[in-house]
């Protein structure tokens, strides 16, 4: 049994960006590509603390861990009141026949040190019938402060080794918080970490603010704000609230979207009535249209490589789903099924477009391959709109407003093999989600 | 103010009244107990309520109908003889669209207003629009006895009076 544990120590505040795998390394692996039927069982014994304290954050960094990995639908917890041992010693060998028998497949066990504002956690991953290693084990370092910000590397280290793809844990959503009936809704806009914790608001309820989108390093956010009486895209600072208006020029804006690389925001402008798309370098505030005439076009949305556009257009009659060369040109459409198409957004892995589609009175998400083929509807409801990609593009977040006098918006998630729908807790209503990278 | 205008503003106002329907959702008084005639015609109150300033437009259009012109022909008469007033119009999108969609219909909706009332007279520069999308729904039910009152244009006069 491989004993020796190699620990990778990262700067206080840091966090650490763990070794890349042996190709060895990881003979158990979850397939998730056609969407995981059966979870795999795991274990995660309470982490063990050492200091005054520490015992209260091993619980709960424990616990999170946990939450993310069962709520990624993928992974099955054996509860602690099934496990024949705990562990009392994170560097004690571990007893493999233990976790055997009540059949995990996995087991995670970590350790959580408090040195005054410090918290050090580190954690190892074991294969428990190969009775070995997953990987080298970790430590992450950082004040107490960001206790969720680690329980989320760790759950994302667990995910990747296990699935062979990226984790999304350490991630943030920022969104629309919603308020007051529906003639007279309140809108702010909100942060949050990706599960809902550490909800934060960033306007007051003074304007409307629509739709907030994330800068590719998630310190920055641009939306549509009334407050100077029309609407007009903004950009923000989230940690200092610092903001300023992208276009000074008539007309109305909205839609905005960062480039991947940040430089840029493409965005719609609308003059005479007549909705385009145009783009906007941040450094130098040169504005440049891409589309023209008389039809709707907006909700643009970058590859990730920069090179191309997705955005809807009536140009066809009706609101429908088009690819275009970032510098412009001609635009060819890709939705063709019944109904109408908006809202498209571009997957971080590059290979496929999630949008709403309108149909029958019907609203649903959906994803398609960027050429339109491979069509799947993943919900379906009175009214499902906005999805955004999670760091990943394994999960799509969203939100369903229900019918009525009394209707209101909710967060939602829900995998791109349309299994493990799930409601996303925010304090208030919400709408308008946007998923961030993975935190650096 | 003069009071051959008074007279003439009444009289349309009586025949207004002989209509029995009322096409433009949120018009003329009556329900709220405002009667017409108490009104002063060159008030803002009798262009909101009296001539009406909410314009319908059908499922996902922005031309205007038979009933929308007409509306618009009062209140394009109305607004010329009060230049002083600023005119801002609004353009509303029913709930049954996607947000970006619908803030582009929205506007839409107001610039066809917008380019109706310039044609009967009205300057450009004193006509002024803006797009709601679906923010601001006037009816909260969700079927078409409310969407068809939220697919909507408001023409909304603010500032001094004409004299």
């Amino acid at each position: 049994m491989k004993l020796f544990v190699k620990i990778a120590f990262v700067a206080l505040m840091g966090f650490a960006v763990y070794a890349p795998l042996s190709p060895l390394a990881a003979p158990l692996r979850i397939e998730i590509t056609e969407g995981v039927i059966e979870p795999m069982p795991i274990a995660a014994p309470k982490f063990v603390g050492r200091g005054n304290g520490a015992g209260r954050y091993a619980n709960e960094i424990t616990q999170v861990i946990m939450d993310d990995l069962t709520g990624s639908g993928l992974f099955r917890e054996i509860p602690a009141s099934a496990h024949i041992s705990g562990i009392d010693n994170f560097d004690a060998p571990i007893q493999f026949s233990d976790w055997k028998s009540i059949n995990a497949q996995a087991l995670i066990t970590g350790a959580v040190a408090l040195n005054g504002d410090q918290i050090t956690v580190k954690f190892r991953l074991f294969d428990v019938f190969a009775q070995s290693d997953l990987g080298e084990g970790l430590q992450f370092v950082a004040t107490k402060g960001s206790w969720r910000r680690m329980a989320h590397k760790v759950a994302d280290a667990v995910y990747a080794r296990l699935t062979g793809e990226t984790g999304y844990f350490d991630s943030r959503v920022v969104y629309i918080s919603e308020e007051g009936p529906k003639n007279a809704r309140q809108k702010r806009l909100a942060i949050m970490d990706y599960d809902g914790a550490n909800n934060r608001f960033l306007t007051d309820a003074n304007s409307i603010v629509l739709a907030p989108r994330f800068s590719p390093n998630a310190k920055e956010i641009v939306y549509t704000s009334y407050e100077t009486g029309m609407p007009k895209v903004f950009l923000m600072n989230v940690d200092t609230l610092k903001r300023r208006s992208l276009d000074e020029q008539p007309g109305m804006t909205f839609a905005p979207r960062f480039s991947p690389d940040g430089s840029r925001v493409i965005l719609s402008l609308t003059e005479r009535g007549n909705t385009d798309i145009y783009i906007i370098e941040l450094a130098t505030g040169q504005k440049t249209r891409l589309t023209s005439g008389a039809s709707i076009e907006t909700a643009p949305s970058f590859s990730p490589d920069g090179s191309q556009i997705v955005f809807e257009s009536d140009r066809g009659g009706k609101q429908q789903i088009y690819v275009m060369p970032a510098t412009g040109g001609t635009p060819k459409r890709i939705s063709f099924g019944k109904g109408s198409y908006g809202t498209p957004v571009w997957s971080p892995r590059g290979d496929s477009i999630a949008f709403t589609k309108i149909s029958g009175g019907r609203f649903h998400i959906g994803v398609m391959r960027t050429d339109g083929s491979n069509e799947r509807l993943l919900t379906a409801s009175f009214l499902d709109e906005g999805p955004t990609w999670s760091p990943n593009g394994r999960v799509i977040m969203f939100f369903r407003e229900t019918a009525g006098a009394r209707g209101a918006p909710s967060l939602y998630s829900v995998d791109i093999t349309g299994r493990n729908l799930k409601q996303v807790k925010t304090p208030n209503f919400g709408s308008d989600p946007a998923w961030s990278r993975l935190l650096k | 103010m003069t009071s051959v205008k008074a007279v003439v503003a009444i009289v349309a106002v009586l025949g207004l009244s002989a209509c029995g329907d009322d096409p433009f959702g949120k018009n003329k008084g009556g329900s709220d107990g405002i009667t017409q005639s108490n009104l002063d015609p060159h008030s803002i109150a009798y262009f909101n309520e009296t001539i009406g300033d909410t314009v319908l437009f059908d499922v996902d259009q922005s031309t205007l109908n038979e009933a929308g012109i007409a509306l618009l022909n009062q209140q394009a008469e109305w607004l010329l003889e009060h230049p002083v007033n600023s005119v801002l119009i609004e353009g509303h999108a029913d709930e049954q669209g996607t947000r970006e969609y619908n803030l582009a219909l929205g506007a839409r909706r107001a610039a066809a207003v917008q380019s109706y009332l310039v044609s009967r007279g009205l300057t450009d520069a004193r006509l002024r629009t803006i797009t709601y999308g679906k923010e601001r729904p006037l009816e909260i039910c969700s079927d078409e006895a409310c969407w068809s009152k939220n697919r909507r244009s408001v023409t909304v006069v603010t500032g001094g009076l004409g004299s």
